[in-house]
């Protein structure tokens, strides 16, 4: 029940900001109607697969939303440097990185995270190691060496 | 709107575009297509983001910036996924790394 009347208030506030229709009675009550049968569906399939992935937004992950913002800048800066130096010295690598996370949320962050910052590509997934691609030496370096897993796991549970 | 806005507006919108071009050039300098991720990488995320950001300013407090907002959230929660789905489908048919050293290729590949 409380699963349910969230969704359905995230669902009438994602409806009125992208509408913004705030005083047409049809309207509402149209975007009313749309909003009860999604959560109607979300209840019914649920039932069937029980793959519900819970949006926990609280401190400790925005903070790593922060954090992982300035490395992203930091990683495009590096990339676009090293795409407009006259040599352009690549050493590309491939490299395996252990995903120390409880859950499968916690590894797909993780993995999405790598693949955000320019310089390194999640590319394969074999239980609990990531195959990377890293456009050079020290962009593998800094991902093996760097303690961007540590923080994932620290976010514990998601 | 501002005139303070409206430099910080095209302030970002210029730093932005410059970093789709870098993405773009990147695209074609570079030799093969696991390294051309990278550079598209650019483009979906500073590149992009530094454009929506612009157009936040352009916006101002209007459910306008509220969509750049949704747009900002899903493209950072999309683009990863995407990348790595094609990276994974290349992997997965062997296409070979350019330049990567013999022993960081799985047994079959070397």
């Amino acid at each position: 029940m409380l699963h349910a009347s969230v969704l359905g208030a995230s669902l009438a506030a994602f409806w009125l900001l992208l509408s913004g229709y705030f005083t047409e009675p049809l309207l509402l009550s149209l975007g009313a109607v749309s909003v009860i049968a999604t959560v109607y569906l979300a209840l019914r399939t649920d039932k069937f697969d029980g793959e519900r992935v819970s949006l926990r937004i609280d401190l400790p992950i925005i903070r790593y939303w922060v954090w992982l913002l300035v490395e992203i800048v930091k990683a495009n800066i590096d990339v676009a440097k090293l795409i407009l130096s006259p040599t352009m010295a690549l050493s590309p690598r491939m490299v395996r990185v252990k995903a120390t996370q409880a859950t499968d949320v916690g590894v797909v962050i993780y993995a999405n995270s790598i693949t955000l910052t320019p310089g390194t590509v999640t590319i394969d997934i074999d239980d609990d190691e990531f195959v990377v691609h890293a456009i050079t030496q020290e962009m593998a370096d800094g991902l093996t060496g760097g303690d961007m897993g540590d923080r994932v796991t620290a976010l514990g549970a998601r | 709107m501002t005139v303070l806005a409206a430099i910080l507006a095209g302030v970002f919108l210029a730093v932005g575009a410059i970093f789709v071009l870098i993405g773009s050039f990147g695209l074609w300098r570079l030799p093969d297509f696991y390294t051309r991720l990278h550079a598209a990488g650019i483009t979906d995320t500073l590149g992009l983001s530094l454009m929506l950001v612009g157009m936040m300013f352009l916006g101002g407090w209007t459910l306008v910036t509220v969509k750049l907002v949704f747009i900002l959230l899903l493209i950072l929660l999309t683009s990863p996924t995407a990348t790595h789905a094609v990276a994974n489908a290349a992997y997965t048919v062997g296409l070979r790394p350019f330049g990567v050293p013999p022993e960081d290729l799985p047994e079959k590949e070397r």
